[in-house]
């Protein structure tokens, strides 16, 4: 679904991904684990093109996206919904506008059938209060879940996700990886998502790929993950005290 | 001999720079020109009337203040000159010819630049830095019809009307000056202001007024989307966005007078 062929990206002098191909399969969630500055953001940046490569092939859907004109790219991205690090809601819009924008800018849907569409997300994601309110009035979590409801209103069949639990607290940020988990076994959607939380990737993700020093230095199902024998691998698992004593229980259902 | 070579490269790099920065900032005009024929659709008209109201009544307390005390201050050294030889009547024509063609756009493209400019760059320096910019692109929404165009369309509309505005104020600043300082009264003051000024002081003034409008909402738009570096690069955008749209404002304010003038 998603294809990264020989990428190489070099930001400030600095090598961050250093020729490195994977691909992403249809309907699984793909967790990109790294140290900070591994280059899992601008790996995520590359597959909607907010960044380009220096060398290298993207292929989205058997598309190469690194030469799209303006409205072949458009259609690219709309397969794309995309959870940033710190929400990236519009802050002069309430929660409502924030989730119906897509649907005024890209359908012809009347009103009603718009905040219909938006009440039904809203209350997907446990928001149903919150439509009038606006992104400073609601707390870190709140706002990615509001995030997530616009990524998803316009139904895309990709959801990226960059670092969706980072400061957050423990319990909001199991409720997130819950979701993440929800949005593939409900509605059937591809999941990316960038972490440093290991836990989150084990519990979430169906496969797992390790960055470092722009190098993928493992990429495996999180059973075999917590069984890599690279060093670095094992030195990430051990520094969140994570061993590998069988089986990893996620508390979460994959089914 | 490192040395120089390494200047002239480094001196070389930022020529290079503006220019691609120029290039950047003329097609994130033009494309907005392109796209205002969009400006009555029900988003954009909402989000221009905003823009329109944050342009003009929000500054007008600031402008009426400047305006005054600009036509008062033209009005007194100029009047205090002429009374020498007995010609403080001239302080109308003085002070309405300076204000119109002159004193009127400049001083509200300077008070624009720098209360309404530099909060376009800030906000849209926040969008970058906050990835708001990079979530419009994500959902296909092209920032310079989203953001840039009801601005454009906003102050190109309203520097205008400020100007009058200035102008007025700045005349009658002027007349209440000569009024009570320097003996001239007011039909006196009005009818040589009325006498001098000519309808093409009024369209020059007006069209200076146009392009200031244009060249700070494409200062400010730009120096937001070039923002990194977080908060600091916010602060660094704001002051950029005032300096550089205070530079153009005076060279082409004089270009202008000097090709409708000289």
């Amino acid at each position: 679904m998603i294809r990264f062929e020989n990428i190489t990206k070099v930001l400030g002098g600095k090598t961050v991904l250093d020729n490195i191909s994977f691909e992403v399969n249809e309907g699984e969630t793909f967790v990109i684990v790294g140290l900070s500055g591994a280059g899992k953001s601008v790996t995520l940046k590359h597959m909607i093109r907010l960044m380009l490569p220096d060398n290298g092939s993207i292929v989205v859907d058997g598309e190469a996206i690194d030469n799209l004109g303006r409205s072949a790219l458009e259609a690219v991205r709309s397969k794309f919904g995309v959870l940033f690090q710190s929400a990236a809601l519009l802050q002069w819009m309430s929660v409502h506008d924030n989730v119906a924008l897509p649907l005024r800018e890209h359908t012809k849907m009347a009103e009603e059938e718009i905040g219909r569409l938006v009440a039904e997300k809203l209350h997907l994601l446990n928001l149903s209060d919150a439509g009038d309110k606006f992104p400073a009035d609601l707390s870190g979590g709140m706002q990615k879940r509001v995030g997530l409801a616009r990524a998803i209103i316009m139904n895309p069949k990709i959801v990226l996700y960059d670092e969706p639990t980072s400061g957050l607290d423990p319990v909001t940020s199991r409720r997130i990886d819950n979701l993440i988990v929800d949005m593939r076994k409900e509605l059937g959607i591809t999941s990316v998502v960038v972490t440093h939380d290991l836990h989150s990737a084990l519990s979430i993700g169906s496969r797992i790929m390790m960055l470092h020093d722009g190098q993928i230095v493992e990429n495996a199902p999180p059973e075999e993950f917590i069984c890599s024998k690279d060093k670095t691998v094992q030195s990430f698992l051990e520094s969140q005290y994570i061993t590998k004593k069988g089986k990893w229980e996620t508390g979460l259902s994959h089914e | 001999m490192r040395y120089p070579a390494h200047s002239v490269r480094r001196f070389g790099n930022q020529v290079l720079q503006l220019m691609h920065d120029t290039g950047h900032a003329l097609f994130m005009l033009l494309e907005s020109i392109w796209f205002i024929r969009y400006v009555f659709t029900k988003r954009s008209r909402a989000e221009t009337a905003l823009q329109m109201f944050t342009t003009g009544i929000k500054s007008l307390a600031v402008i009426t203040v400047v305006a005054l005390f600009t036509g008062m201050i033209l009005a007194l050294q100029t009047g205090l000159e002429l009374r020498r030889y007995g010609q403080e009547v001239y302080i109308g024509s003085a002070v309405a010819v300076s204000m119109i063609r002159e004193m009127g756009p400049f001083m509200t493209g300077l008070i624009i630049a720098a209360s309404v400019g530099s909060a376009i760059a800030a906000q849209i320096g926040t969008m970058v830095v906050s990835e708001e910019i990079s979530a419009l692109e994500v959902m296909s929404i092209n920032p310079n019809r989203f953001l840039v165009m009801p601005r454009l369309v906003a102050l190109v509309v309203m520097m205008p009307i400020l100007t009058v505005y200035t102008n007025i104020l700045g005349i009658m600043g002027g007349g209440l000056v000569g009024a009570t300082q320097l003996g001239v009264s007011l039909q006196a003051y009005m009818d040589n202001a009325t006498q001098f000024a000519t309808n093409k002081d009024l369209y020059v003034g007006l069209f200076k007024a146009i392009i200031f409008g244009a060249v700070i909402t494409t200062v400010s738009c730009h120096q937001g989307f070039m923002t990194s570096e977080g908060a600091v690069g916010v602060g660094k955008a704001t002051r950029r966005s005032v300096i550089i749209s205070f530079l153009i404002i005076l060279v082409l304010g004089y270009m202008i007078t000097r090709l409708f003038y000289v």
